[in-house]
C-alpha cells in the first residue's frame, strides 16, 4: 500500500508553523497551553484548522444525556460534548485533547514542540551524585527481584527450540537457567540546583487576563528548568510602588493598584540572592513581567543600573516579558533593548496576547542557559 | 483493484483466516448479506493513516489529511483512543484490522464489520452511493495530482480550501428526488391566456365569473414571472448550482465536482450513524455471545464490549443508543408490544407482562434496517417506555452555577432535543434563491432561521469563499436576535443592512 501522507502532515505542520498559508492562520485552534489544574493534569494543544463554513453561533442549548440524577443535578464538564446531541464522534473537532502525563513526558513534550535546547549548568565544578536505577536483567540475582515475565518468556522460547512445547497442552516450566533477574545500574546525575525569582508587576494596569499569560507562561518555564536541575527553588515577587515578597498563591491572584517602581522589586531581588543563594552554588534565573509603564525615568536608569552592576553578572538569564495591556504598553522594554543590549543572559519578550506565550518560551528559554 | 489487493502488505495470517471463515459463516446463517469483504491487518500507524484518509489508501494531496493524522497519532499515543477497526462502503468491501489486537478482539471487530458490511448494502440510503467508489477515490487523486503539475500547487490547494468551506452546502435527499426531470421550454412568445368554459353570452357572467378569470390570470402571470426567476426554486444543493452556473474553469469545476460527489458518498453514514453502529453492535453481540466465542474469552469481550456501549452522562453514545434500540425492537416485535391494543392497555403490570409471542421481532428489525434513517429511526422507535428505562434526560446550561445540568426526564423534551440534534446534521439550512439578484448577476442564498442565529464571523468568511468561486458579489439573509440582515461581500468589503425578515 502506498500512503502520501508524509506530504499531507508536512504541509499541514507548515500552515501550523506560519511559514505558508499565512491567510489559515486565523483559523488554526491552538487551546489552551493548560487545561485544568489538578495534580498532573494537562491538556495538550493539538492545532487543527478549521475552515469556516456556515454554522450555528451560540449551540450551549443543551443536548441529551444518559444516567441517573435528578433535575439540577451537574454534570462535570469532561462530560458534555461539545454539540448535544447525535453529534458524538461525527465530528473530527476542535476539541482539546487533555491527558496525564508525568511531569517528565510534559518537559519532553515542550522540548519537541518548542525546540528548546537543553541547559548548560554554568560553572565546571559541578557536583555529582549517584542512584541506583532498576532497569537491567540480568541471569543471576534474588528471587524477591525475579522477573516473572522474562522468566517465562525465557523457558518458553526454550521449550519450542527444544521441541517440547505442546500448542495444544500449554504447559511453561521454567528451569534453572530460565530464570531472569531485575538489575540495577548506577546513573551520575548533576547535583546542581536552581533558582527561580518571579517578579511581577501588579500595578492597576495588570488584568486578569494579564496575570493569565504569566500564570501559563511561568507554568511552563517552571516544568522545563526543573527537568534540567536536580533541585529547583522558587520565590515570588510582586510590586507596584513597594515591592513584597510573597507566596504563588497570592503572587497570581493579588490585585494591586497605584504606581509602578520597577527599581524596587530588582533591589529586593537582589536583596534575596545576595543573602541566601550564592551564586557560586546556584544557578539563578530571573523572570520579569510587567506592562512597562514605569514611574519616571529617573527609576529606569536606576533599575538598569542595578541589572548592570548587580544582577547580571550572577545570574544565568533575567527575562523580561512586557505584557501588552488595556491601556497600552510602556516604555521599559524599549529603554532596555536601547541601554543593556550587549549583555546575553538577558533576553527581552514582548507578549501582547495568549498566541504569544510559545514564542516568548521560545525566547526566554531557547539559548539553553 | 486487484493492483492494490495485491500490494497490501500483509494478507490474513492462517489463523485470522479461518476466523474470518468461520464469522462469515455465521453472519450470513443469521441472514446477514453482504458484499464480498476483505480485511486487511495494518500497524497502528498505518491505520492512521488509513483513517485520516477516511479508509481509502488513495487520496488526492491536501492538508486536511495531514491534520487528521497528526490529531489521530497523537491521540493514540497518549492513549486517549485506538481505532480497533474501518470498513470502507464499495463492492467488495474492505475493512482493517489492527496488527496487535488481541485474538478475541478481532472476532469482536470481524463480526462488527459484518454488521456493517450488511447495513451498507441493504439499507435504502446507501442505495445510490457509488459502490466502486475506492476506484472513484483514486481517480480523484490521479486527476488533482494531475491538475497541481500543471497549474500549480498553490492554485489547486486555495480552490480545494475554498470548496471546503461550502462543502456541507449539498442537498442530502437530493438523490432520491427527481427535481428537474425535464425543464419544458418556455418560450417568450406564449402568452398567459386564460381558457373560459364555452358558454352563451347570456350565461358567460355566470359560469366565468370576472373574479375568478382576474385571480386566474394573475396566478399565470406569477407563474411567468417564476420562470424568469433563477433557480425557479430555492435550491439546497448549492454546489450543484454553483457548478451548472458560476463562471469556473474547467479544472476548477471538476474538482468541485469532485469534492461535491465524495460530499455525497459520505452523507449516508453520518445520516445513519446511530443505526449503523447499533446494528454492528447488536450483530457481533449476537454473533459472538451465541457462536463464536469460546470459554477462555469471556471475559476480554465482556470488556470490550462494555467499552463499545458505555454511556457518558453528558453525551449519547451512537453504539449504544443504537444497540439499544435494536434490542427493544426486537423484543417488542418478539412479544408483540405494539399496535392498538397495546397501545390503549393502561393496566401497568399487564403492560409490563405483556407476551403474545408473535416473534415477529427478527423480521421486524431487518425490514427497520431497510428503510430507515437516523431521524426516522428515532421518531419511530424512541419510545417513552424506553426513554424511561433507559434514563434518558436532557440537560442545560445555568449560567447561575456555572454548570451544565440536567433539566428533565420528560420523554417529549428528549426525543424532540435528539431529533433537532440529528436534523440537517446539525447546520443550518442554506439555500441559493437567486442567482440574479437586483438583475446584476449576483448570488443570493437565503439561510432558513429556525431559532439560532448563524455564527457571523465564520459566515461572512464563506460568503468570501462564494465569492471566489461566483466572481460577483454574493449575499446571504438571515435573521439577527430576531430581525432580518442581508451580509453582503463584494470580493473588497462586507456589508450589512437590515431588512424585513
Amino acid at each position: 500500500m502506498i500512503l502520501n501522507i508524509e506530504q499531507d502532515y508536512l504541509r499541514f505542520r507548515q500552515i501550523v508553523r506560519g511559514k505558508i498559508k499565512q491567510d489559515l492562520k486565523k483559523y488554526i485552534s491552538q487551546g489552551e497551553l493548560i487545561g485544568k489544574k489538578g495534580k498532573d493534569y494537562v491538556s495538550i494543544p493539538i492545532p487543527q484548522i478549521e475552515m469556516p463554513n456556515f454554522r450555528f453561533g451560540r449551540r450551549n442549548t443543551g443536548g441529551v444525556g444518559q444516567g441517573e440524577g435528578d433535575p439540577g443535578t451537574a454534570l462535570s464538564p469532561g462530560d458534555v460534548g461539545e454539540d448535544g446531541a447525535g453529534q458524538a464522534g461525527n465530528a473530527p473537532g476542535a476539541h482539546i485533547l487533555e491527558v496525564d502525563l508525568t511531569m517528565e513526558e510534559l518537559a519532553q513534550i515542550l522540548a519537541e514542540e518548542l525546540e528548546l535546547p537543553r541547559i548548560q549548568p554554568k560553572g565546571s565544578a559541578r557536583l555529582k551524585t549517584e542512584r541506583d536505577r532498576y532497569s537491567q536483567i540480568s541471569k543471576v540475582g534474588p528471587e524477591s527481584l525475579r522477573h516473572f515475565k522474562r522468566t517465562y518468556k525465557e523457558a518458553l522460547k526454550r521449550q519450542i527450540t527444544a521441541g517440547s512445547y505442546d500448542p495444544a497442552n500449554p504447559h511453561i516450566i521454567p528451569i534453572h537457567e530460565d530464570k531472569r533477574y531485575l538489575s540495577w545500574k548506577t546513573k551520575q546525575r548533576p547535583e546542581s540546583n536552581a533558582l527561580i525569582v518571579y517578579m511581577m508587576d501588579v500595578s492597576g494596569s495588570m488584568g486578569d487576563e494579564q496575570k493569565e499569560i504569566v500564570r501559563i507562561e511561568s507554568f511552563w518555564i517552571d516544568t522545563w528548568i526543573q527537568t534540567n536541575y536536580n533541585g529547583v527553588a522558587t520565590r515570588y515577587i510582586i510590586h507596584d510602588a513597594v515591592a513584597q515578597e510573597v507566596d504563588k498563591e497570592t503572587f497570581f491572584h493579588t490585585r494591586e493598584s497605584g504606581g509602578t517602581v520597577i527599581s524596587s522589586a530588582y533591589e529586593l531581588c537582589h536583596k534575596i540572592i545576595e543573602e541566601e543563594y550564592p551564586e557560586e552554588l546556584w544557578n539563578i534565573y530571573i523572570f520579569h513581567f510587567s506592562d512597562g509603564d514605569n514611574w519616571s525615568g529617573g527609576d529606569t536608569d536606576r533599575c538598569v543600573n542595578i541589572l548592570k552592576s548587580d544582577l547580571l553578572p550572577k545570574v544565568n538569564l533575567f527575562g523580561y516579558g512586557q505584557v501588552e495591556s488595556t491601556y497600552g504598553s510602556g516604555q521599559f522594554i524599549r529603554e532596555l533593548e536601547n541601554n543593556v543590549n550587549d549583555i546575553d543572559n538577558l533576553v527581552l519578550s514582548r507578549i501582547e496576547n495568549k498566541d504569544d506565550i510559545y514564542q516568548s518560551i521560545k525566547d526566554f528559554l531557547g539559548k539553553g542557559k | 483493484m486487484s493492483i492494490t489487493v495485491q500490494s497490501r502488505r500483509q494478507s490474513l495470517s492462517p489463523e485470522l483466516a479461518r476466523l474470518n471463515k468461520e464469522i462469515e459463516v455465521y453472519a450470513r446463517d443469521y441472514g446477514l448479506d453482504f458484499y464480498e469483504t476483505f480485511f486487511e491487518v495494518l500497524d497502528f500507524e498505518e491505520m492512521n493513516m488509513v483513517a485520516a484518509y477516511g479508509g481509502f489508501p488513495n487520496r488526492y494531496p491536501h492538508w486536511k489529511f495531514g491534520m487528521e493524522y497528526e490529531r489521530l497519532n497523537k491521540s493514540y499515543a497518549y492513549g486517549l483512543h485506538k481505532i480497533y477497526e474501518m470498513v470502507i462502503n464499495n463492492d467488495p468491501c474492505y475493512a482493517y484490522l489492527l496488527e496487535d489486537n488481541h485474538l478475541v478482539d478481532q472476532k469482536i471487530v470481524m463480526a462488527h464489520v459484518y454488521g456493517h458490511c450488511d447495513f451498507f448494502k441493504n439499507n435504502i440510503w446507501f442505495s445510490k452511493t457509488n459502490r466502486k467508489m475506492m476506484d472513484s477515490m483514486a481517480n480523484h487523486a490521479t486527476k488533482i495530482r494531475k491538475y497541481i503539475d500543471k497549474f500549480g500547487l498553490e492554485a489547486v490547494e486555495d480552490f480545494i480550501d475554498t470548496c471546503l468551506s461550502i462543502e456541507d452546502l449539498i442537498d442530502h435527499h437530493s438523490v432520491f428526488i427527481e427535481r428537474r426531470a425535464k425543464q419544458k421550454e418556455h418560450t417568450d412568445e406564449e402568452k398567459a391566456i386564460v381558457r373560459k368554459i364555452a358558454a352563451s353570452d347570456y350565461m358567460d357572467d355566470f359560469i366565468n365569473p370576472r373574479e375568478f378569470l382576474e385571480h386566474q390570470k394573475q396566478k399565470l402571470e406569477e407563474e411567468r414571472l417564476k420562470r424568469r426567476r433563477f433557480p425557479e426554486d430555492p435550491q439546497k444543493d448549492v454546489l450543484l448550482f454553483l457548478l451548472e452556473n458560476a463562471p469556473l474553469e474547467n479544472w476548477q469545476r471538476d474538482v468541485l465536482w469532485m469534492i461535491r460527489e465524495e460530499a455525497y458518498y459520505f452523507a449516508p453514514q453520518a445520516q445513519t450513524k446511530i443505526m449503523n453502529e447499533g446494528w454492528a453492535t447488536y450483530w457481533h453481540a449476537k454473533i459472538m455471545t451465541e457462536r463464536a466465542l469460546n470459554d477462555a474469552e469471556v471475559i476480554d469481550f465482556a470488556d470490550h464490549h462494555s467499552g463499545t456501549v458505555a454511556a457518558h452522562p453528558g453525551q449519547i453514545n451512537p453504539y449504544r443508543l443504537g444497540f439499544e434500540l435494536w434490542k427493544d425492537i426486537e423484543d417488542r416485535w418478539n412479544k408483540g408490544k405494539f399496535g392498538k391494543d397495546y397501545d390503549e392497555c393502561d393496566n401497568y403490570v399487564s403492560k409490563r407482562e405483556w407476551d403474545l409471542g408473535l416473534g415477529l421481532g427478527r423480521e421486524k428489525i431487518f425490514e427497520t434496517r431497510r428503510v430507515h434513517n437516523d431521524i426516522t429511526f428515532i421518531d419511530a422507535y424512541f419510545t417513552e417506555a424506553f426513554c424511561h428505562e433507559r434514563r434518558f434526560f436532557t440537560y442545560q446550561f445555568n449560567p447561575e452555577r456555572g454548570v451544565y445540568e440536567i433539566a428533565d426526564r420528560n420523554w417529549k423534551s428528549v426525543k424532540q432535543k435528539l431529533l433537532s440534534g440529528l436534523t440537517n446534521f446539525g447546520q443550518p439550512f442554506i439555500y441559493v434563491t437567486d442567482g440574479n439578484f437586483e438583475n446584476r448577476g449576483e448570488l443570493l442564498l437565503d439561510h432558513r432561521h429556525e431559532g439560532i442565529d448563524l455564527r457571523i464571523d465564520y459566515a461572512k468568511d464563506t460568503l468570501k469563499s462564494l465569492f471566489s468561486v461566483w466572481s460577483r458579489p454574493v449575499h446571504l439573509k438571515t435573521m439577527l436576535e430576531g430581525k432580518g440582515r442581508l451580509f453582503s461581500y463584494d470580493g473588497e468589503k462586507h456589508t450589512e443592512r437590515k431588512i424585513d425578515g
